[in-house]
């Protein structure tokens, strides 16, 4: 796969920094996801992923460097002009980040309610059917905290793209869930990306996952980004990529020596409980 | 190192400047979110019913406990000049001028402030604040704006509410038990409680309380750290940043206005 022009950029970063008290989150960070693409960013816990993610959201702004989505330089943004990049935008949360006090219904309505002149029919027919699209058609009228980890991230998902946004930016939307549920949610990811053309960002450190989805792969490694198409990556000879490439595998203990043998010695094992 | 309490005490002061500056910009943002439209009307309702009508029954118990304990203590004092019909008027301005405004207040940031506080700081750390942003709906409208807005309305419902059982209270303790003539009782409190000085200083007090606690509860929550420590910060802060401001606001608006 060659290797997109800049143009075609839905969202880049350029030159991007930031720092939390010491430590650097991004140094002169520079990369671009392409247009009706699904570009993967992989790294460690901490590498900032979700920090990627929110920035592109006019979240978190950065110390240095400028941040453009869909052809406009977010970074000097006020809250009022960002609400109008965001209107082109979904977000799926770790979390979900459902409102609480709201039932599930209520809460993929919301945008609706909030933006358009819909009549109430024209939003309970439209919700019904982003609910329906994510597999909870009969669950509207649940609250968030009656649902499942894996369902909640559904509904979150139907509120991310019931306006139908052109970017969709997704954190981590596999963790803590079963394969069954990560399939599933990665196949209404895909099909979203297929059919309807969305730019999608997904943060992931679940590879085999990743690797399925991705038309492209960007690794975030000590404040900056590896980016490239997924062949490209894997057989990349750059150090960093390699090591992270193999902590995934279960080689990773050998390589790095780790002896677990100190942790047979069970200072808490039933025996030397006290007893209550 | 001798001088680093001094140097300390210059940086306590600017952060307390810092956090009076942002509170009134914050106080600001929400007049004007109640300004303009979309107008949150339901949520409005639906904040009202959790901080006032859930207050109910602490507000009336409280009262009506109050009332009788101001009667028996005024009624000790009283009886030795020999001036025990002058109670109603003890317990009617003492009520009205003072202790309704100011205990309800306290009441109800024990209860609804508190509340509001740890919600919205939840809501915070479960993204749904930045869920609501990404969403172009502001937060401050969305969720703040109505949630102060109905802890300002429900005080002086809530302050009056306080008074009428605290006076049933004076008045059921002083005549039932203590053997105050009733007539005399009330007369003392008609002769001596003004409208226009007492009651109506008594309402304004009343929304200055409720302004207060709503702009520090919701404010509080909103800048709480997005951690499990952060909720309970939000909630500890507000009331005792809450209460004691009720209680210097009280002494300024006696001190100068004479409310």
């Amino acid at each position: 796969m060659r290797e997109p022009e800049v143009q075609e950029f839905r969202v880049a970063f350029d030159g991007v920094s930031l720092r939390r008290g010491e430590r650097a989150i991004f140094d002169g960070l520079s990369c671009g996801f392409p247009r009706g693409q699904v570009s993967v960013v992989l790294g460690g816990s901490g590498a900032g992923k979700s920090t990627l993610i929110r920035m592109i959201g006019g979240l978190q702004r950065p110390d240095s460097g400028s941040v453009r989505v869909a052809d406009q330089d977010i970074t000097g943004f006020s809250e009022r002009e960002l609400f109008k990049v965001r209107d082109r935008i979904g977000m799926l949360f770790q979390g979900g980040a459902l409102l609480d006090s709201m039932t599930v219904f209520e809460n993929v309505a919301l945008p609706l309610c909030e933006h358009t002149h819909l009549a109430e029919w024209d939003i309970q027919s439209e919700v019904n059917r982003r609910l329906a699209a994510v597999g909870l058609a009969e669950t509207g009228h649940l609250y968030p905290r009656e649902l499942s980890g894996g369902m909640s991230r559904r509904a979150a998902l139907a509120r991310a793209i019931v306006m139908d946004p052109e970017i969709l930016l997704v954190d981590e939307p596999f963790s803590g869930l079963d394969p069954i549920n990560v399939r599933r949610i990665e196949a209404l990811l895909i099909d979203l990306n297929r059919h309807l053309g969305l730019t999608l960002i997904v943060t992931s450190h679940h590879m085999a996952s990743s690797l399925r989805m991705a038309d492209r792969l960007v690794f975030m490694v000590d404040g900056i980004a590896i980016a490239g198409p997924p062949a490209d990556l894997l057989n990349s000879a750059d150090e960093r990529i390699v090591e992270f490439l193999n902590a995934e595998s279960d080689r990773f203990a050998e390589r790095h020596e780790l002896d677990v043998t100190p942790l047979m010695d069970r200072r808490t094992s039933p025996d030397r409980r006290v007893k209550s | 190192m001798k001088l680093a309490p001094i140097e300390n005490l210059g940086f306590r002061s600017l952060v307390v400047l810092e956090h009076l500056g942002r509170i009134a910009q914050f106080g600001l943002r929400i007049v004007a979110c109640l300004l303009v439209r979309p107008y949150r009307i339901r949520r409005y309702l639906s904040d009202v019913y959790d901080a006032g009508v859930l207050s109910l029954p602490v507000v009336c118990l409280s009262g009506a406990v109050v009332g009788g304990t101001l009667s028996l203590l005024g009624y000790t004092t009283l009886v030795r000049f020999g001036a025990e019909e002058a109670l109603g008027a003890l317990v009617g301005l003492a009520v009205i001028r003072e202790l309704g405004p100011v205990l309800t207040a306290l009441l109800v940031t024990g209860r609804a402030g508190s509340a509001i506080a740890a919600e919205i700081a939840t809501m915070v750390t479960t993204e749904q604040l930045d869920g609501l942003r990404m969403m172009s709906i502001d937060p401050v409208d969305f969720v703040v704006s109505p949630k102060a807005l109905a802890l300002l309305s429900v005080m002086p419902l809530l302050a009056a509410l306080f008074i009428v059982f605290a006076l049933m209270g004076g008045y059921g303790i002083a005549v039932g038990l203590l053997g105050v003539d009733g007539g005399s009782f009330m007369s003392s409190m008609e002769g001596s409680v003004k409208f226009w000085n007492d009651v109506i200083g008594c309402f304004s007090k009343a929304l200055t309380f409720g302004a207060l606690t709503g702009l520090i509860a919701t404010y509080r929550g909103y800048i709480s750290e997005p951690t499990s420590a952060g909720v309970s910060a939000a909630t500890t802060g507000t009331v005792v940043t809450a209460s004691v401001a009720i209680l210097v606001f009280d002494f300024f608006l006696n001190g100068f206005w004479g409310v």
